[in-house]
């Protein structure tokens, strides 16, 4: 995000406190001006390019202060300087300000590819203080608006959804100057006379005009057109569309008594018979426990054949397993553990995972830090709120697209089978936790893809979670005080079954790679998941994360979708598929200047 | 039960359809209170949207059994409320249907219904009172007849949203007038209705903010007290503003911007400030963007032309935001030729707002052009400008035609208009054919814009005065308006500045000395400035002078007399003096000071008055009857003599000699001037 491109001279001042504090609102502002720019891809102006310009024009103050420093005699004296980077459409509407410091002679000002005299090369534009005059692409100009001297402030505006621009005078929109402009143009400015002294506001300071509510009124617009678009006839089919879309998405998480409802309600059928669901369900539970083992055994029972075709997945799962065993909830260690769980459903009632979605998160994130993988749905920052404030998932009814975005995990030590049960809420050594995601997710975070599976090791998981400095620094106190986590939970006799475990996870790698060459990620996997040993306390070391429950999802919604995959079923809901395209589809806007896609952001409509 | 014995004998002469109405009615009247509330939710039902089922339900006398019902104690409260749905149902149909209602007086029996406690039946009451009074044919007085019913409305404010609602839209149809405007003032509508812009009701906040617009319109304590208001610890005009924001609803921008554009006016808010300057000023000319809807177009120009109208700094903002000139040009292209073909209905909605867009285009140029010499020029360089204003001076409507000329007399003021576009046009033609029969505020405006075209550098001066406009404007000068009166000597002044004689002796014989001396003794202190202006253009050159006072020359030495004796301004005085300093330059003239001691001692009087331009007209005077003629002939040459010798008996002299130490330097060099002429 703070890619601060070619900012040449403000290196020399970064220790000025007040040079950091300008820099700092320049990145708030320009955030929450063009909040749909994706700077790593189209940065955005900053200040003028000590590269692009011509010989007598002179930079100072961070390169935002421009002086003539030619003989101004004529026209062919005239010079300019632009911006570092074109203004990109993904701001949807653009804005930048000069204030004329002092006046040579006479003083143009504009917007185009740099050219000698601005306005009168071809493809450029401008609006020049002489005479009051726009220029388009020639020499003559036409009558735009008044003329402007020492002290004024002129703004430039440029509409990216319908290629318009306008400049303001101190505040005041002059109206349209040029229509049909044609994409990736330069801020620019032009001097032409001695003693001609203009500074740029690239976001800066606050704008003298208020281009925030112009804005508003374009993203009112934009929210008017989508919310009016026209359905015609259709309307009873886009019904259907849409229940069928809940429905999926109800079936394909295992909300079964949600979506059996939900389809008696609507009078829609759903394509996947309950057992199939709930058994889908039952998986999911115990991989969301940590109980991977037996999820691999329920699998092979329910289907079989399913890891066998997918020898990826299940080295995935015992990847899993190996970390669990570590964490001391796999069944295979816990039969040993004085501290075996009562009740081992974390999600008292909720098979699975809710969706979290927020409002803020621009990009989907993947939370694998391995294969690509799909995922949709965002995360909310949660920014003030501490995990205690999430209430437990209650039931499977009160599981919608839209529930709280919080899962609890609880451990209990009481003596008991392995059998699902209800959590009781008076177990004795509670603890809840709400993580957010790794350090790992930031560098696979280009990795995320559309929800259009292109790999057929995609899978689809339920929500994602943002990385979260806040949450992860309560988390580490959190673990802190939480001593008495040990080791495969302490048992020697776990300890060992681990370890045997992790020589069998290691010969089925090296099978493998016999049967299929060599896999780099299941080698990282397998280095990270052995890693943990390595410490004395592997909750609160380098690679601790992967003990983290919320690591279980990925795998979770992987091996979701390989079974749905097996029985011929959507690997992913609709629902996300729509959403992901829908996301997609607007960054691809941003990519071929389509400016309307800055306000029609998916997240608006996630609430 | 007057209307219940006439039903039968109506009915008799209505259709049968009337015969299920009758059922419902006679429903009304069943001993059973249970039977009766039935029958008036059956009615209810039966009547909704159902126009002509609410005419026949109002001539069968429903109305009146409707109210006893609703007024009677021993109804239930259910009934009661029931009642009043089914009179605001009757109130929702077309105007004849309120005007019975009316005469039902139903108005104080709702008025009444709202001293129950009962909420649900005061919202039902308020709902058909609200629908009443919004309609044109209400009598808004009704409102303001028994004094405790506004306290009790206030009152009413807090009881829900919809009694927010209802009372706040009554409140906003109903303040006309600004006695209006003082009794909601006064019972406190302002800190019980400000708390409302920030209802999460939209229609509470759009009626509250329509309330304050209604009464912030010209009135300067109303808007000197909403600066000051806080709600929710912000201003008012900040609660304004944001109203005002490009997401807002547009009816919700307008009516913000009319807030503040009325604070603004009433002196409440500087033009300077940046909420009016920044905010409602680019607001304003948005609304009059094509993307609008005819009547917010109409508005938005209206009320723009009425912020700027004193302000030449708005003014000139305005004419450059977002080409505002340009963009009124297209007021002008409405019935589209498009339309009329293809969409009817488009037709009729454009003729419908045709001459409202029109009017509402020339208010606004006319507040554009009325100050600033380059926004004139701007303006009638716009598309067909000047052909706009001709023809709108002819226009059927009266309102487009006064505006027509508004805007022409804004830009008359513009020397080179007047010397150009103006000539071009021949705009004089039609403004003398709107003289010839007009109302008076169209007569005011095209007579002051005759006024300039009658300006000596004007071209359009000549054909005007062959076109027989002296009698016209001496017709004026006899109107009972103190504003055509002005208009009408000021063009004959104006007429007779530097005329020829032909012309001088055409105005006096068509205006006659009898009312020539009647306007020198108008009570209106301009018509009087005007009338001795017209004087002094009169008695210009020397052959002019003596011959008009030849003629008329008792009649003004009187009337000087008398203007000097009176109580006038000095402005007053000082025009007199030039009067008497132009007969004293006559050849003959003169003798009629030089013979008059009474006068020359007023003159003695006012050389040594406390007032330097009153010394200085004196001593102008002075110093033309002893001047020596040096082309004269020995006549004249003693007649100088003699006068010098007769003013020195007089004491001229010594005043001269004083003035010469006058520490005024023009008064100094006066007299110095005209004591040499006694030395010569």
């Amino acid at each position: 995000m703070d890619a601060m491109a070619e900012l040449g001279a403000g290196s020399l001042l970064l220790g000025d406190p007040a040079f950091n504090y300008q820099e700092h609102e320049l990145n708030e502002r320009l955030k929450r001006l063009y909040p749909a720019v994706n700077e790593d891809e189209t940065p955005l102006p900053r200040s003028w390019s000590p590269k692009d310009k011509y010989s007598y024009i002179g930079l100072s103050q961070n390169n935002l202060r421009v002086h003539y420093k030619g003989h101004g005699k004529n026209h062919k004296d005239a010079a300019s300087v632009r911006a570092t980077h074109p203004i990109p459409a993904a701001c949807g509407i653009y804005y930048f300000e000069v204030k004329i410091v002092s006046k040579g002679l006479d003083f143009l000002s504009s917007l185009l590819p740099l050219s000698p005299i601005l306005g009168w090369d071809k493809h450029s534009y401008g609006y020049h203080g002489d005479d009051g005059h726009s220029f388009c692409s020639s020499g003559t100009g036409q009558p735009y608006g008044p003329t402007f001297t020492t002290g004024d402030v002129i703004g430039c505006c440029v509409n990216l959804i319908n290629n318009t621009c306008f400049y303001t005078k101190n505040g005041i929109s002059l109206g349209v100057a040029f229509t049909d402009l044609p994409p990736n143009l330069y801020p620019t400015v032009g001097l032409q006379t001695p003693g001609e002294i203009v500074d740029a506001n690239f976001g800066q300071q606050p704008f003298v005009f208020d281009i925030e509510d112009y804005m508003s009124e374009w993203r009112a617009k934009i929210h008017g057109m989508i919310a009016r678009f026209p359905i015609g006839e259709r309307l009873g089919e886009w019904q259907a569309v849409l229940q069928n879309m809940v429905s999926t998405y109800l079936v394909h998480h295992g909300y079964c008594a949600t979506a059996t409802a939900f389809a008696r309600a609507t009078e829609t059928l759903i394509q996947e018979d309950q057992t199939s669901i709930k058994n889908r369900q039952r998986i999911q539970k115990l991989v969301l426990a940590g109980r991977v083992g037996e999820a691999i055994e329920a699998t092979q029972h329910l289907y079989p054949g399913l890891l066998e075709h997918n020898p990826n997945l299940l080295f995935m799962l015992k990847c899993r397993q190996f970390v669990e065993m570590v964490n001391g909830t796999d069944s295979e260690v816990r039969c040993f553990s004085v501290r075996s769980p009562k009740s081992q459903d974390s999600y008292p009632g909720s098979p699975s995972l809710s969706p979290r979605h927020g409002a803020t998160n621009p990009n989907l994130h993947s939370a694998g830090a391995d294969s690509p993988t799909c995922s949709n749905g965002v995360t909310p920052p949660n920014k003030n709120k501490s995990h205690n404030k999430y209430p437990g998932i209650s039931s499977a009814s009160s599981s919608s697209s839209s529930s709280p975005s919080s899962v609890n995990y609880s451990e209990s030590n009481s003596t008991d089978s392995t059998k699902s049960q209800p959590h009781s809420g008076t177990s004795n050594q509670e603890e809840t936790r709400c993580v957010a995601s790794d350090s790992e997710m930031e560098i696979e975070a280009e990795h995320y893809t559309n929800g259009v599976a292109e790999n057929p090791s995609a899978r689809i998981m339920n929500g994602t979670y943002k990385h979260q400095e806040i949450l992860q620094a309560q988390d580490i106190s959190l673990e802190d005080s939480c001593a008495s986590r040990q080791l495969c939970g302490g048992n020697q006799a776990a300890t060992e079954r681990m370890i045997q475990f992790g020589r069998e996870l290691q010969g089925l790698n090296e099978q493998l790679c016999r049967e299929y060459g060599k896999n780099v990620t299941h080698k990282k996997m397998l280095q990270d998941a052995f890693s943990l040993l390595a410490y004395s306390d592997p909750w609160n070391c380098p690679v601790g994360q992967q003990l983290d429950p919320m690591q279980r999802e990925n795998i979770c919604s992987a091996l979701n979708s390989a079974i749905l995959e097996s029985q011929n079923l959507p690997k992913q809901p609709p629902l996300m598929l729509a959403l992901g395209q829908a996301t997609e589809c607007v960054q691809l806007m941003a990519r071929v200047r389509s400016g309307s896609c800055s306000f029609a952001r998916v997240d608006n409509f996630l609430h | 039960m007057a209307c219940l014995l006439e039903a039968p004998l109506r009915i008799s002469v209505l259709s049968e359809v009337t015969a299920t109405s009758r059922h419902y009615v006679d429903r009304l009247f069943d001993p059973d209170p249970q039977k009766v509330l039935q029958g008036v939710i059956d009615m209810k039902n039966a009547v909704i949207g159902n126009n002509k089922q609410k005419a026949n339900l109002i001539v069968l006398g429903a109305v009146p059994r409707l109210l006893y019902l609703l007024q009677q104690g021993s109804s239930s409260s259910e009934l009661r409320a029931e009642c009043a749905v089914v009179l605001g149902s009757l109130a929702m149909g077309t105007e004849n249907n309120i005007k019975s209602l009316v005469d039902c007086h139903i108005i104080p029996a709702l008025l009444q219904g709202l001293l129950c406690p009962d909420l649900i039946f005061i919202e039902a009451c308020l709902r058909c009172l609200r629908t009443v009074f919004i309609s044109p044919v209400t009598p808004v007085q009704l409102l303001y007849t028994d004094p405790t019913v506004i306290p009790h409305l206030m009152s009413l404010l807090c009881r829900s949203q919809r009694t927010q609602e209802y009372i706040t839209q009554i409140f906003s149809h109903c303040c006309k007038t600004p006695e209006h405007q003082t009794v909601l003032f006064n019972h406190g509508a302002i800190q019980n209705i400000a708390p409302l812009l920030i209802s999460p009701s939209y229609k509470v906040r759009m009626q509250a903010l329509k309330c304050f617009s209604v009464l912030a319109y010209e009135n300067t304590q109303v808007s000197m007290t909403l600066v000051n208001v806080l709600v929710d610890e912000e201003l008012l005009s900040q609660v304004f503003v944001r109203m005002m924001q490009r997401d807002q609803p547009i009816d919700m921008q307008l009516t913000a911007a009319k807030c503040l554009t009325y604070m603004c006016r009433a002196g409440a808010i500087r033009t300077d400030d940046s909420c009016i300057v920044l905010k409602t000023l680019p607001c304003l000319v948005r609304m009059c963007s094509k993307e609008r809807l005819l009547e917010e177009r109409v508005e938005g120009a209206e009320t723009l032309a009425y912020l700027m109208e004193p302000d030449v700094e708005l003014q000139r903002i305005a004419s450059v935001t977002d080409h505002l000139v340009a963009m009124l040009a297209d007021y002008f292209k409405y019935p589209s030729s498009v339309s009329a073909i293809t969409d009817i209905k488009r037709l009729d909605h454009d003729l419908k707002h045709a001459h409202e867009l029109r009017q509402a285009a020339f208010k606004l140029y006319a507040s554009l052009g009325s100050n600033d010499e380059d926004i004139r020029k701007k303006i009638t360089e716009t598309e067909n400008m000047m052909d706009r204003i001709v023809s709108g001076l002819s226009e059927s409507s009266v309102k487009v035609r006064l505006a027509a000329v508004r805007c022409l007399h804004s830009l008359s003021r513009s020397v080179q208009q007047l010397r150009t576009s103006f000539h071009d046009h021949a705009v004089w033609k039609p403004l003398m054919k709107l003289l010839q029969n007009a109302p008076d505020e169209v007569l005011v405006m095209a007579s002051s814009t005759l006024c300039n075209l009658l300006l000596e550098f004007s071209p359009s001066k000549e054909p005007i005065l062959e076109s027989g406009v002296i009698e016209l404007l001496c017709s004026l000068t006899q109107s009972d308006s103190p504003a055509l009166r002005v208009n009408g000597i000021w063009a004959l002044m104006n007429m007779a500045f530097q005329a020829d004689q032909k012309v001088k002796g055409e105005i006096v014989r068509a205006l006659g000395t009898e009312q020539l001396f009647r306007l020198l003794s108008d009570p209106d202190s301009n018509v009087l400035m005007k009338t001795l202006g017209l004087l002094r253009n009169l008695l210009s050159t020397r052959p002019h002078i003596d011959q008009v006072m030849s003629s008329h020359g008792k009649q003004i030495m009187q009337a000087v007399t008398l203007i000097l004796e009176g109580e006038h301004s000095i402005e007053v005085k000082e025009q007199t003096l030039c009067i008497l300093a132009n007969i004293a330059d006559g050849n003959t003239a003169k003798e009629l000071i030089m013979t008059n001691d009474d006068i020359l001692q007023k003159i003695k009087y006012y050389m040594a008055h406390s007032n330097v331009k009153l010394q200085l007209a004196a001593t102008f005077c002075i110093s033309n009857l002893i001047w020596n003629e040096e082309d004269g002939e020995a006549n004249a040459m003693t007649g100088s003599q003699e006068r010098q010798d007769k003013l020195r008996e007089l004491g001229f002299v010594d005043i001269l000699h004083k003035l010469t130490q006058a520490s005024d330097p023009n008064l100094c060099d006066r007299a110095k001037t005209a004591m040499q002429q006694y030395l010569a």
